[in-house]
């Protein structure tokens, strides 16, 4: 038995057909990927010699990558296992949207690091010789944990859906049917197996929340156990948590005008949820300037050498291009746009979600970077520089592309509405209507009939 | 057992940097040619430093010569997330070049910034090529990991062998880094500074010994002698 949702036909209809535009499209981000594995290569042939990269500014454009995706993927775990912990029920329709992003941000994330390595030949020696002193195996056990508990639970979350197409979506490519009768796992909707879905995601999404907190804390240690100047700082942690959930967020409310306007889904995706979200922003703008300002008048109030090197350089030197176009890019046109332009405006919001998240990208970067380049023998070393160089560019881009090329298609063949969730009448419900029904009409017997101790897998039909 | 360690008298060194020369000869360090250089990218792992104060007319220079400062309590060891690179007993911080995933997270922890990266294979202009170390543990290092300066370990395990083969024991004397032997100045030593009557040990606690960023404790192994 599935819920009843009156928009089924609306949130499955991306799923039925595949255009022209879509294998345009795929073709298009395929490209773009390839270009960057190929650029990989050459960059593995040759050595990161290719990279802009030198002594002192070792680590670069991969590693902001690293941070800003990992940063990303912290919108889907906030928006469906904070705001489901907290109780908050308007998340429902955009959970599986924010989910995905969740999903395909983290393996670029991982990818990027990987990129990094000057042997990613080797990369098994993690696990040969690991040693948890090290702040990057932390960060190993953190993302690897985190990526595989958010396979869990958006699997979870998506499986009730996915026995619905199975058993509604009958006229579709054998291929695909296939595909749903396996990933079903013989679920039937029965009232037991959502009360054990429910119980379970409940749970699971306590243990999501704690691991978001958790993994791009660590992301930053990475930082912050050295004992450079402007990373050697506690507040590191908090913020690089804000700032990737501010981030994450925003990425969310583009995903979602994006599905909006493409599959036309004005009906499930009200205009009274980018408010929601427009409230949720204000707060992150706002914390994020708190902690700016935490840091850096920390920092320079306590004016010694090595850490005004680097907070010089930001606020007057080589980097206050991109440290106050920072600010202009996450704080202050956003807040603007947010308090004044954004209520009942998705067009507004969109646009200083962009910004917010190109600002985000900047910030990773100014806060890797300027640290590298002023080392704390800088009377003796000189003032490090870095200039990316195409290679990075271009396979920086390919990891967007990557990401959106796998959401692309994800949208074509799961539900980017949780059906389930969003329906008018729990399967609970319907079992209460049909027992009242069934007073007058013995038949409504299957209903005892879907409910079986346990579920079987394979059993579905 | 021994404790390595090395004083660099700065009054004795005029930044002659023979000792970079002999560091380069002996370990096989990559030449990574001006362009990279310029990028930042020369192997040094022996680099003289240049240290200019105050403005015109009214300059001091300190010339500096920088190996890596082999701390007791190193900031790069923590970092490594596969124990590539260690300190050994002697006190001296090795790498293991088989070994390095090259994440140059040391890299990044070293407040010396004594670490190279090896961004491309290694290679040496024509002459050079002949004159290459054959001892098999200063091999050339891959391109993608992690190198820098060892000491010249490869010269304690020599002097290990020639003292057992002229059947004497091994003594602190009979090791010395390439850079030591080569100063003209006479401005480096090098030897046991766990051994009170040794030169170093006594230099070490000289009124003039002082050391880079003592500040951080990560207790380096390399003291300077301050001019003046």
């Amino acid at each position: 038995m599935h819920p009843y949702n009156p928009n089924e036909d609306l949130i499955l209809k991306p799923v039925r057909k595949v255009g022209m535009a879509d294998k345009f499209l795929w073709a298009v981000l395929g490209g773009i990927l390839l270009l960057g594995i190929g650029l990989y290569i050459r960059q593995m042939v040759m050595g990161l010699g290719v990279t802009g990269l030198n002594r002192p500014v070792y680590w670069g454009v991969y590693i902001t990558d690293f941070v800003f995706f990992i940063g990303l993927a912290h919108s889907g775990t906030f928006i469906s296992a904070i705001l489901r912990v907290a109780g908050q029920s308007w998340r429902a329709p955009l959970t599986r949207a924010a989910e995905a992003v969740t999903l395909f941000s983290l393996p670029f994330g991982v990818l990027a690091i990987i990129t990094d390595m000057g042997r990613p030949d080797r990369v098994l020696n993690l696990l040969f010789y690991g040693r948890y002193q090290s702040a990057l195996l932390w960060d190993v056990t953190a993302v690897g944990l985190y990526l595989l508990s958010s396979i869990v639970f958006m699997y979870l979350s998506l499986l009730p859906d996915i026995a619905l197409m199975r058993d509604k979506l009958t006229d579709l490519p054998r291929w695909q049917h296939r595909m749903y009768e396996i990933l079903a796992i013989g679920w039937q909707g029965s009232l037991a197996q959502f009360h054990r879905l429910e119980k379970t995601l409940d749970g699971m999404a306590i243990f999501m929340t704690m691991l978001v907190v958790t993994v791009h804390t660590v992301v930053s240690w990475v930082f912050g156990m050295s004992l450079q100047p402007g990373w050697h700082t506690a507040l590191i942690g908090p913020f690089f948590l804000l700032g990737a959930i501010l981030s994450g967020t925003c990425a969310v409310v583009i995903v979602l005008a994006l599905l909006r306007k493409v599959y036309n889904l004005e009906k499930v995706l009200p205009l009274r949820l980018f408010n929601s979200l427009r409230k949720l922003l204000i707060t992150f703008t706002l914390g994020w300037i708190y902690m700016i300002i935490a840091e850096y008048l920390t920092g320079a109030y306590g004016n010694t050498t090595e850490e005004m090197h680097v907070i010089n350089s930001k606020f007057y030197g080589d980097f206050a291009t991109l440290f106050w176009g920072m600010i202009l890019l996450v704080f202050v046109v956003p807040l603007v746009i947010f308090l004044l332009k954004g209520k009942d405006n998705i067009g507004w919001m969109v646009f200083a979600s962009i910004l917010v998240n190109i600002g985000m990208w900047i910030e990773r970067f100014i806060v890797i970077v300027p640290t590298e380049a002023f080392p704390r023998l800088l009377q003796h070393l000189g003032e490090g520089s870095y200039l990316p160089t195409y290679s990075e560019v271009i396979i920086t881009i390919s990891y967007f592309a990557g990401m959106a090329l796998l959401y692309a298609i994800f949208t074509r063949l799961f539900p980017i509405i949780p059906i389930w969730e969003t329906a008018e009448k729990t399967v609970e419900q319907m079992a209460a209507e049909a027992e009242a029904a069934g007073l007058a009409a013995p038949q409504a017997a299957p209903t005892d009939k879907s409910v079986p101790p346990v579920a079987v897998p394979g059993a579905a039909d | 057992m021994p404790r390595w360690g090395m004083v660099i008298d700065l009054d004795k060194c005029f930044a002659c940097q023979s000792c970079t020369a002999a560091c380069r000869m002996e370990n096989n360090t990559a030449v990574a040619g001006p362009d990279q250089a310029e990028m930042g990218r020369a192997v040094l792992w022996n680099e003289v430093l240049p240290f200019l104060e105050g403005e015109y007319p009214n300059v001091t220079a300190t010339l500096l010569p920088r190996p890596c400062q082999h701390c007791d309590n190193p900031p790069c060891i923590k970092v490594c997330p596969v124990k590539a690179t260690f300190l050994d007993e002697e006190g001296i911080v090795e790498v293991d070049y088989q070994r390095c995933i090259g994440c140059r997270m040391c890299t990044v922890a070293c407040p010396y910034e004594i670490r190279y990266f090896n961004w491309y294979a290694p290679t040496w202009p024509e002459p050079l090529t002949a004159h290459l170390n054959p001892d098999p543990e200063t091999a050339p290092r891959p391109a993608g990991v992690v190198e820098k300066c060892s000491f010249c370990i490869q010269r304690r395990r020599k002097a290990e062998q020639q003292a057992l083969v002229e059947g004497r024991p091994f003594t602190a004397t009979d090791y010395i880094p390439a850079c030591v032997q080569t100063c003209t100045g006479h401005a480096r030593y090098f030897g046991d500074l766990d051994d009170p009557n040794s030169l170093v040990s006594k230099l070490a606690h000289s009124p003039r010994a002082m050391r880079l960023l003592e500040e951080l404790g990560t207790e380096p192994k390399v003291y300077y002698l301050k001019q003046g």
